[in-house]
C-alpha cells in the first residue's frame, strides 16, 4: 500500500508538492481552506519578471493534480507525530506531513496613517491585481488617474508593526505594477516612493531600470509620512526626498500601498507541536537554513514555500519539488 | 515700522503640484537614461569641480528632476566637463551630456 502524506495548503507550493509526491508513487491528500486550489495566485493578474499571466502557471499545475486527493474547505487546526487534526476534530492519519500554508497578506489598514479604508483612493498593490484582472482600473469615481504613487515597504521593515523582516518580492511588484499602469494610462505620472530598492531575481533589476528608461517611472527615495485627502477626493502626500534633503509634498489620482507578507497565523498553533519552531517574524524556522532548510526538527514534518519566509513562486515551486524528495527518502528509510 | 527682527520664513518643502515639470520632463525625454540613477554618488566622489567647489552633481540633478530649477544653471556652470563621472557612473549614464542638457534648458530661466 502507498504511503500517505498530508500536504496543508493548496497554492502554488501545496500543488507542486503534491504533484511531485504523486508522480514518486505516493499518495497525497491537499488539505486547503479555501473553497478552491490556488491560493494567492488565484487573485493575481501578472506574474514579475516576464508578465506571465497567473492563471496560465495555476492550470500547468492543476493539470499534474488529476489523480491527487483534495479536501477544499477543510483547515487544519494541529499537527501531531500521527497526522493533522481539522477543525471539526477529526483527526487525518499519515505518515508525513508537508506544511505549505503560504502568508497573510499586510493589513494595510494598520499604518492608518495613509488613510487605506478611510480615503476613497488609497489602494493596495492587492487591489490593483483585483483591478487588472476585471480590466477596470479607475479611481474612485471612475476617471482616469493623471498622478499615481506607489508607496514601498507598507508593513515590511517596520518595527511599529512588528514586521521587522523585508518581504522581498514587494520591491519588484510595485515595479511591476508600475509599468502596468503606465501601460494602461501613458500619460500619467507614476511615482514610487522607496527606502530601499531591492532587486533580487534574475531579470528584475533588468526590469527595474525598464521602467526608468522605457516607462519613465519616477523613483523617489522617501518614505511617506502621512497621506490626507484633498477636497475632491484625491490624496496629498508628504515625503522627505532623502536624495536633495528636503520634504516634498505631492497631490495624487491614487495612493496604491504596496504591502508586504505577515507570518500565517495558523502558524503559531502549528508550532504547538515540538518539532515546529518560529523566527521572532512568526514564519516558520527550519531545522537549519541550508542543508534541511525544508525540514522540521520532528522527523516526519516538512515545509515548502512561503510558510518559513517570503519567497517568489519560483522559489516556492522549487520548495515544493525539494520536500517532496526528502519526504521521499523518509519514508524508504 | 518698528522691526523686530522676525520675518516669515519660505517654507522648504518641494511642492510638486505647483513645480512647472515641463522642463524636466523634456529633459527626461531627451535622456531617459537619467532616470536611471541610483543616486551611488560616485559622480559627485570623483568630481574635479566637488572637490574644490561646493558642485553637487547628483543633488543638482535630481533637484532638476523634481522641478526645483531654481540656482541649477549656476551650479551646473561650475562643471569643467572633464568627464571623470562619465567613468565612473554605474549605469552608463552620460552625465557629461547631463550637465550640458541641463545648460541649455534652463538656460533661459533664472
Amino acid at each position: 500500500m502507498s504511503k500517505r502524506v498530508i500536504v496543508i495548503g493548496g497554492g502554488v507550493a501545496g500543488m507542486q508538492t503534491a504533484a511531485t509526491l504523486a508522480g514518486l508513487g505516493i499518495h497525497p491528500v491537499i488539505i486547503e481552506k479555501g473553497d478552491r486550489l490556488g491560493g494567492k495566485l488565484l487573485n493575481w493578474h501578472k506574474l514579475f519578471p516576464t508578465f506571465t499571466p497567473a492563471g496560465e502557471v495555476l492550470d500547468t499545475l492543476r493539470r499534474q493534480l488529476k489523480d491527487v486527493e483534495i479536501m477544499t474547505n477543510t483547515e487544519v487546526k494541529r499537527i501531531e507525530q500521527s497526522g493533522v487534526v481539522l477543525n471539526d476534530g477529526r483527526l487525518l492519519v499519515s505518515d508525513a506531513v508537508v506544511v505549505c500554508s503560504g502568508f497573510d497578506i499586510f493589513r494595510a489598514e494598520i499604518k492608518e496613517e495613509y488613510g487605506y479604508g478611510i480615503y476613497d483612493n488609497v489602494y493596495t498593490t492587492v487591489d490593483i491585481e483585483r483591478m487588472l484582472n476585471e480590466g477596470k482600473v479607475h479611481t474612485a469615481d471612475g476617471h482616469i488617474p493623471e498622478r499615481i504613487a506607489f508607496l514601498h515597504c507598507v508593513g515590511s521593515r517596520d518595527e511599529k508593526v512588528g514586521q521587522k523582516h523585508c518581504s522581498r518580492v514587494c520591491c519588484i511588484t510595485g515595479v511591476k505594477q508600475a509599468m502596468e499602469l503606465k501601460e494602461l494610462f501613458p500619460q500619467s505620472e507614476i511615482y514610487n516612493f522607496y527606502m530601499d530598492i531591492r532587486m533580487f531575481g534574475p531579470g528584475y533589476e533588468e526590469m527595474y531600470r525598464q521602467a526608468q528608461e522605457e516607462f519613465n517611472i519616477h523613483f523617489i527615495r522617501g518614505r511617506i509620512s502621512e497621506a490626507s485627502e484633498t477636497i475632491d477626493k484625491r490624496v496629498q502626500i508628504k515625503a522627505e526626498d532623502t536624495l536633495i534633503g528636503r520634504p516634498l509634498k505631492m497631490t495624487v489620482d491614487m495612493l496604491i500601498l504596496i504591502v508586504g507578507m505577515k507570518a500565517g497565523a495558523s502558524n503559531d498553533r502549528f508550532a504547538e507541536n515540538r518539532g515546529i519552531e518560529l523566527y521572532p517574524s512568526h514564519f516558520i524556522r527550519p531545522r537549519n537554513q541550508f542543508v534541511d532548510n525544508i525540514c522540521s526538527s520532528a522527523g516526519n514534518i516538512f515545509y515548502a514555500g512561503t510558510v518559513t519566509a517570503p519567497k517568489n513562486v519560483g522559489e516556492s515551486l522549487n520548495e515544493g519539488v525539494a520536500a517532496a524528495l526528502r519526504v521521499s527518502k523518509y519514508l524508504e528509510d | 515700522m518698528v522691526q523686530f527682527g522676525y520675518n516669515i520664513s519660505q517654507p522648504r518643502a518641494i511642492n510638486m503640484d505647483k513645480n512647472d515639470m515641463m522642463i524636466s520632463q523634456k529633459i527626461l525625454r531627451t535622456m531617459p537614461e537619467l532616470q536611471t540613477c541610483i543616486a551611488c554618488g560616485s559622480c559627485t566622489a570623483t568630481c574635479t569641480a566637488g572637490a574644490i567647489t561646493s558642485f553637487n552633481f547628483r543633488k543638482v540633478h535630481t533637484l532638476v528632476r523634481r522641478g526645483e530649477y531654481k540656482g541649477a544653471y549656476e551650479e551646473m556652470n561650475k562643471c569643467m566637463l572633464c568627464g571623470k563621472c562619465r567613468l565612473s557612473c554605474p549605469r552608463g549614464i552620460n552625465t557629461r551630456g547631463v550637465v550640458m542638457l541641463i545648460k541649455q534648458e534652463l538656460g533661459e530661466y533664472r
